[in-house]
């Protein structure tokens, strides 16, 4: 029993400090990217720029506009918080690192991830501000499109393991990693996953041009501080995912101890991330949907009804 | 989608492209020798003041940011009593530089002269008057010039013929 707390406290300081620091990783990797420094005076490299910002959210006046919905407007940021720690109970970062072994561990994955919209929307809909509520309103529908073919890009994975259960879709991957079988729905999961975290080519909900903050333009302090840790945890939500499902997981050659796989997996994602940010343009509202729906879509049910016709073929 | 395959790429590329920053404090930019930034008076090879005080500079001021008021010592040279640029209104556009017409006001390739306070930006003549020929060296007004003062009378300045009596009718 303590061995399980251990391992909740190890993933959860692990986690949080991961969040933290993306911070200053994700700062000084697109000044990298754009011929800059990024922040490198507070510190070894910087680094304790981290600590810096975290000062400065603590220390920022909390305040809520009397126009906003008070009780929803305190609970929205918590709820992608949760959603997204709790989305990693089920995160296999080893093979006995994990925090609760579910036999339908994609599916809570699934369902975490889905609740994650409600922080956008109550937010939105909360701070009683146009541009929030429409940052809200192409959040919800967003993550509502995209969460359909991710959904049914995962299902590819599921065919070929035979199971829901992150731990044994991990150790069905021990002879070839699902990203080689598996190539399209990689890719339809990883559109969707930068969608679902709303991040840089898909983060029409904040969209700073258009929408001033989107949904959290009412939001300030550490209220503003869990959306924005929220948005890192949900990068590496989504990289540990992609890990978990295409690449093998914690798998990898016996001189490195499997938790150590798993993170440097996981970091080449959030790198991927980082270069998304720094490379594409945001596109239209209508673009996003008409890409989602229009070619995604089609193309996920595809990859599974191919996946499951070869399945078949192969079995009998 | 081709595309944005290939700006990913190129932007990953930038990694090992040199940086543009100059890292301030320890590393300054260069600045090109014409650089229009920190006014100052200059002097004269003899030490003396190239300041005549003919309020050009002010007139040519488009922000209004040169006060001065001229006087005369004993020697009949004119300079100005006092001197003052306001540098939080200066736009550093040069114009008083162009307008002077005894090199005395220039700009110089300094820019570090921020301050805490405002009223410390009002720059008086002491801390404009710089020992230094600046910009024209070997350059001295009074010498060119056909005034004279004391110690150099009326066609004594360089190239200058003695003067003429008009009044003189004999060819």
């Amino acid at each position: 029993m303590t061995n399980f707390w251990w391992i909740i406290g190890g993933v959860l300081f692990a986690l949080l400090n991961t969040a933290a620091g993306l911070i200053w990783v994700e700062r000084r990797m697109l000044a990298l990217w754009q011929d800059r420094y990024g922040p490198n005076r507070a510190g070894p490299f910087g680094l304790l720029v981290v600590l810096a910002d975290t000062i400065k959210l603590f220390f920022k006046e909390d305040w809520i506009p009397p126009f906003a919905d008070k009780v929803v407007f305190v609970f929205a940021p918590a709820v992608v918080m949760l959603s997204v720690l709790m989305s990693f109970v089920v995160m296999p970062f080893a093979p006995q690192i994990i925090v609760a072994d579910l036999n339908i561990g994609l599916l809570f994955f699934l369902a975490m991830s889905s609740l994650g919209v409600y922080s956008v929307v109550l937010g939105g809909w909360a701070s009683n501000n146009k541009y929030a509520l429409l940052g809200a309103m192409r959040g919800a529908s967003q993550m509502i499109s995209y969460e359909v073919f991710m959904g049914l890009a995962l299902m590819g994975v599921v065919v070929l393991s035979g199971s829901f259960n992150l731990r044994e879709i991990v150790e069905a991957q021990k002879t070839v990693w699902f990203i080689v079988p598996q190539f399209i729905g990689f890719l339809i999961f990883l559109v969707a996953g930068v969608a679902e975290t709303h991040r840089l080519p898909f983060d029409i909900p904040e969209a700073e041009s258009e929408l001033v903050a989107g949904f959290h333009s009412e939001y300030s302090g550490m209220k503003f501080g869990m959306f924005f840790i929220g948005e890192y945890l949900g990068i590496t939500l989504i990289s540990g995912m992609l890990v978990t499902l295409y690449f093998g997981g914690w798998l990898g050659p016996a001189f490195l101890p499997p938790v150590l796989w798993f993170v440097i997996k996981t970091f080449a994602f959030i790198m991927l991330f980082i270069l998304f940010r720094a490379s594409m343009p945001r596109p239209r509202y209508d673009q996003l949907m008409e890409y989602g729906w229009k070619v995604l879509f089609p193309l996920s049910i595809l990859n599974l009804m191919v996946t499951a016709a070869i399945k078949l073929w192969l079995n009998t | 989608m081709l595309s944005l395959v290939r700006s990913m790429w190129l932007i990953f590329l930038h990694m090992f492209h040199k940086r543009e920053t100059f890292q301030y404090p320890e590393q300054k930019a260069p600045l090109p020798a014409r650089w229009r930034g920190r006014i100052a008076l200059t002097r004269d090879p003899d030490g003396g003041e190239r300041c005549v005080g003919c309020y050009l500079c002010a007139a040519a001021c488009p922000v209004d940011c040169i006060s001065l008021q001229a006087t005369e010592d004993d020697s009949g040279r004119r300079y100005p009593e006092f001197f003052r640029i306001n540098f939080s209104r200066c736009i550093f556009c040069g114009f008083c530089e162009e307008a002077c017409p005894t090199y005395a006001i220039q700009l110089l390739p300094d820019y570090e002269m921020a301050e805490y306070n405002r009223q410390n930006l009002v720059y008086e003549k002491k801390d404009l008057l710089i020992d230094s020929e600046g910009k024209y060296p070997g350059y001295n007004y009074y010498n060119i010039a056909g005034m004279a003062i004391r110690g150099k009378d009326k066609g004594d300045a360089h190239q200058e013929e003695p003067p003429v009596d008009v009044k003189s009718l004999i060819p």
